[in-house]
């Protein structure tokens, strides 16, 4: 029974894992860039939805849809205004701009919510299901529904709307893309508006479960995410829903059953392991070197 | 008078030269106790992230690989160091000749991890490869956490992971609570002597047979294959020896202190080092080095402003790559500095 609800509670923290992932995996594919402040829009979506159910005291739901209004316009904004600039600079020049953007990001929430631990009150307001002896929270139950319905409709869009084939064809081939007419500025502003919506809704999930809540709050999933992202193949929207359950998976067993402290050496080290066996993660694309 | 004409001999001297003016003066304003507290207490930190960013720089620069791990080798080497001067402290009587002997303990076993993890890690490319030494430096970091090591009345160490209750004696490493260091150590002067044979070091590895080696795999891997290099070889050479300038870096940091936890040497900190190294400019030493000094103080110097401190570190960062990689702004800059010059030449003429 308890290998059962350390299954569950893996789940619907892989759940998470992989909505934050998703942010990461797309930015990634038709960018190019690391988004190292991805983990921290998570944390402003938080903060946003704490402070309107509490100083506002509108009902959770109202709450998460004004967090996901922020952070999309957030995102749209950092990429207009540091990202954009940047876009045929080097890499490295655009990865040191964005944990700019991060420390930022962190700063601003220091100085308007103060460095204080805001008890996060959840969202979710179900009655936990009990089989037999085994419990399932509201929290876990919502996560993983949220999964599966961003999944699905983010696959639905990339596979049948205009901008999804926009979008796909852009992290395909950038300048092929741009001489077939679509827009590349315009497909990545909504890359990112779509990936900071998700992180949005990610942070709010997150915090319902885990429900502290500081200016780095969003740091920790963040990396976790993105390491979701690779283990699973970067740019593969189902290699993110597997990476990001196995992680989650991997996070509650190891957390469990081998050392509290040594559960993120393990799930590094699967990540580890993982890419050497197969270097573009476990359902990426092969890129073939041309000389 | 031949290493004055080649032009990079000539640039080497001068930067060494001039890191010698740099620190012989700070050494002789702290002695007179000119420095304030705050700047002198911030002395030994200047030296060891000197050596962090020069170390980085050979991997992130001349290497051109991606490392996002660098604390972690800080951090192997400052807990064996801690270890070495616990366990030598006993049979070592002279301070500096202890400290010496940690730093070089320090730098091996910093090299012996480098080495374990460029097994795996040099296979990789890429932003891959980033990720792979972003999670080695967070397994090393959670690895000392759980790392109980303590030294009995005998003199012998003993060590065990999770759990310490078994243990006897004195802990000199105590699992999250991170290592009680027993002395010290650290001095500028030792600090002053160490950033001088990593930069004489790295200077000569750079122009010598693996340097020109090593730049050609960062510029083209497949056409630096193709006439005959061992790609794995170099690259390991490279990342061996900058994870082991960073562990001696990391011995001098903790000596500094009375107690280190393994918590400092996170993600954050292999982030700012990476920081200096690319505002520095990638495999520019002397930038690497001015970069280190001026993000090392800033802090120390903003401290009136602490609330607005890091937001102004972050505007700054986003700003200065923003700028640099702005078309508009290199061509100001260029046309500034060729202003600049016109005017130093007339007056070179005019004083003629």
């Amino acid at each position: 029974m308890a290998f059962l609800s350390n299954l569950i509670n893996g789940l619907s923290l892989g759940s998470i894992y992989a909505i934050i992932a998703l942010g990461y995996t797309m930015v990634y594919g038709i960018a190019k860039m690391l988004n190292f402040a991805h983990g921290d829009v998570i944390m402003i979506g938080a903060y946003v939805s704490f402070v309107s159910i509490y100083s506002l005291g509108t009902p959770p739901l109202l709450a998460l849809l004004i967090a996901m209004c922020v952070c999309t316009i957030l995102g749209v904004v950092i990429e207009r205004l540091a990202y954009r600039p940047l876009r045929s600079a080097a890499s490295l020049a655009v990865l040191i701009t964005a944990i700019g953007v991060s420390y930022l990001l962190q700063n601003i929430a220091l100085l308007l919510w103060t460095a204080n631990t805001k008890v996060y009150p959840s969202i979710v307001e179900f009655e936990p299901l009990h089989f037999g002896g085994l419990t399932i929270t509201g929290e876990t139950i919502v996560s993983i529904l949220a999964c599966i319905v961003i999944m699905v409709g983010l696959t639905l869009f990339t596979g049948k709307t205009k901008t999804g084939k926009a979008m796909r064809a852009v992290s395909e081939n950038r300048q092929a893309a741009e001489l077939m007419g679509i827009s590349v500025n315009r497909t990545i502003t909504i890359t990112f508006a779509i990936g900071s919506a998700l992180a949005a809704v990610a942070g709010v999930l997150y915090c319902s479960m885990y429900p502290v809540l500081i200016p780095t709050t969003g740091s920790i999933p963040g990396i976790k995410a993105f390491t979701a992202a690779v283990l699973g193949g970067i740019g593969s929207i189902p290699g993110t829903l597997v990476g990001g359950l196995l992680l989650g998976i991997i996070e509650i067993f190891g957390k469990a059953y081998i050392n509290q402290e040594l559960s993120d050496a393990i799930v590094f080290a699967v990540l580890i392991i993982i890419l050497l066996v197969k270097p573009n993660g476990l359902m990426g694309k092969k890129v073939t070197e041309k000389v | 008078m031949r290493l004055w004409k080649s032009k990079t001999s000539r640039q080497n001297l001068i930067t060494l030269a001039s890191v010698m003016i740099v620190f012989s003066v700070f050494f002789v304003l702290n002695n007179n106790g000119v420095l304030s507290r705050s700047l002198s207490g911030q002395l030994i930190p200047i030296c060891v992230y000197i050596i962090m960013a020069l170390s980085l720089n050979l991997t992130v620069g001349i290497l051109g690989e991606l490392s996002l791990g660098h604390a972690g080798f800080m951090s192997v080497g400052a807990f064996s160091g801690v270890i070495a001067v616990s366990f030598l402290g006993n049979y070592i009587g002279n301070p500096i000749l202890l400290m010496v002997v940690a730093i070089i303990i320090g730098g091996l076993l910093a090299a012996l991890t480098g080495f374990l993890i460029g097994i795996p890690v040099l296979r990789l490319r890429g932003d891959y490869l980033a990720i792979v030494t972003l999670a080695f430096g967070e397994i090393i970091k959670n690895i000392l956490n759980c790392l109980y090591i303590t030294i009995d009345d005998a003199g012998h160490l003993h060590a065990a992971m999770f759990d310490s209750s078994s243990l006897p004696g004195k802990f000199i490493i105590n699992g999250p609570q991170g290592a009680k260091i027993p002395a010290r150590l650290s001095t500028f002067g030792l600090g002053f002597v160490l950033v001088m044979i990593v930069l004489i070091i790295i200077m000569n590895f750079v122009h010598s047979k693996e340097g020109r080696a090593i730049k050609a795999i960062r510029d083209n891997s497949i056409a630096a294959e193709s006439v005959g290099l061992n790609i794995t070889a170099y690259k390991m050479k490279a990342f061996v020896i900058s994870a082991a300038m960073a562990g001696m870096a990391g011995v001098l940091f903790a000596m500094n202190y009375s107690a280190i936890e393994a918590k400092k040497f996170n993600f954050n900190t292999s982030i700012s080092v990476l920081v200096m190294v690319v505002l520095g400019g990638m495999g520019n030493l002397r930038g690497s080095i001015i970069a280190a000094i001026i993000l090392t103080v800033l802090p120390e110097l903003l401290r009136g402003f602490d609330d607005y401190r890091m937001l102004i570190y972050a505007l700054v960062l986003i700003l200065v790559m923003v700028l640099g990689s702005n078309v508009r702004f290199q061509q100001f800059k260029i046309s500034i500095s060729k202003k600049m010059k016109g005017i130093f030449k007339r007056k070179e003429a005019a004083s003629k």
